[in-house]
């Protein structure tokens, strides 16, 4: 059920800490591998930065998420990125992510960030979009762009 | 994916340093139980005697960004008090409470290791002999007890009347003060 939003209290900064820190590390990990550590004590202090002008407790998850993506971002970016493919969107069934996800660390980073948010987090089409800056569409085909180049890589090493 | 201990305590060493954080808590233990111990930039703003849920009440008073860590000086103080080696607090305070009652705290910190007060007398000291019972009420909300010695005051005839650690606590530490009970 979900709160209304003048009575979803923001949580002690603690409790979102330690529901979230153990999961951001995870996600932190699959998009920079061994760079994730750094990653993750900038997301929790901008978080931290951030924390006392919230308006409400909701989508903290989201929120949180939304910041770490910045932050890999920032370290993806340093590196070239191939275009997404332009075809149509494909969606992934969960199992199917699990036997193909081994291999997003060879994703460029935009669509690595949108296919580990859709298919490892749960998270919906526009709220990927807020971790990306970009639109919700934009969100959807670098997750459908990212599926695809998953399944010929898969095929390749098939 | 979890957390390293390391990891979480250089995460939170950082979050100190930058001054990112309005209140941090700690739990110390001690010979009447777990206590719970927080504390602003300016000092030592809370102690409870039941530590569960008071990091909602934390955030309410003194703002979110609510962070547990280490508070070490006040742990030693507070075991230095228990093994009977600290007669007196060192600890800067942060009291935000109203004048009557932070001028009737201020009053109660002067009571002597050892020794009990009334709580009429209380009351006299702060120019209000007639407003025992008031005194009564900030003694009942003292936000750091045991370093704000409120265990040592007592009703009229000598008996223990009440604490929000619970009378055996309260007779606790007056025995391990050494003072003279009823």
């Amino acid at each position: 059920m979900m709160g209304n939003v003048a009575t979803e209290p923001i949580p002690p900064f603690e409790r979102f800490y330690v529901a979230h820190r153990d999961e951001v590390l995870g996600y932190l990990r699959r998009l920079l591998g061994q760079r994730a550590e750094d990653a993750w004590q900038e997301t929790f202090l901008r978080a931290l930065r951030a924390y006392d002008r919230l308006e409400h407790g909701r989508h903290l998850r989201a929120w949180v998420f939304t910041i770490a993506t910045n932050v890999a971002m920032d370290d993806l970016r340093a590196r070239p990125q191939p275009q997404p493919d332009g075809e149509p969107s494909v969606e992934l069934r969960r199992d199917a992510f699990r036997d193909l996800e081994h291999l997003t660390g060879d994703l460029p980073p935009t669509e690595r960030a949108a296919v580990v948010l859709r298919y490892g987090y749960d998270l919906a089409y526009v709220q990927i979009a807020d971790a990306l800056g970009s639109s919700e569409e934009a969100a959807r085909a670098a997750a459908s762009s990212g599926v695809r180049r998953l399944r010929r890589t898969h095929e390749r090493h098939a | 994916m979890n957390v390293t201990p390391d990891l979480d305590a250089r995460f939170r060493e950082v979050a100190l340093r930058e001054g990112l954080v309005d209140v941090r808590y700690d739990i110390v233990d001690s010979p009447i139980g777990s206590l719970f111990v927080a504390a602003t930039e300016q000092g030592l703003a809370r102690i409870h005697f039941r530590p569960d849920g008071q990091e909602e009440a934390l955030a309410r008073i003194f703002g979110v960004r609510v962070l547990r860590s280490a508070l070490d000086d006040v742990r030693r103080e507070l075991n230095e008090y228990f093994d009977g080696t600290r007669t007196s607090f060192d600890l800067p305070i942060d009291l935000r409470v109203a004048p009557f009652h932070a001028e009737v705290l201020r009053e109660l910190a002067l009571v002597p290791y050892g020794r009990t007060e009334t709580y009429g007398a209380l009351a006299a000291k702060v120019g209000r002999p007639r407003a025992a019972r008031a005194v009564g009420t900030v003694m009942n909300r003292n936000p750091i007890p045991i370093v704000l010695p409120c265990h040592r005051i007592v009703g009229a005839n000598g008996s223990l009347t009440g604490y929000a650690g619970g009378l055996d606590v309260k007779r606790r530490l007056l025995e391990l003060e050494g003072a003279t009970l009823l």
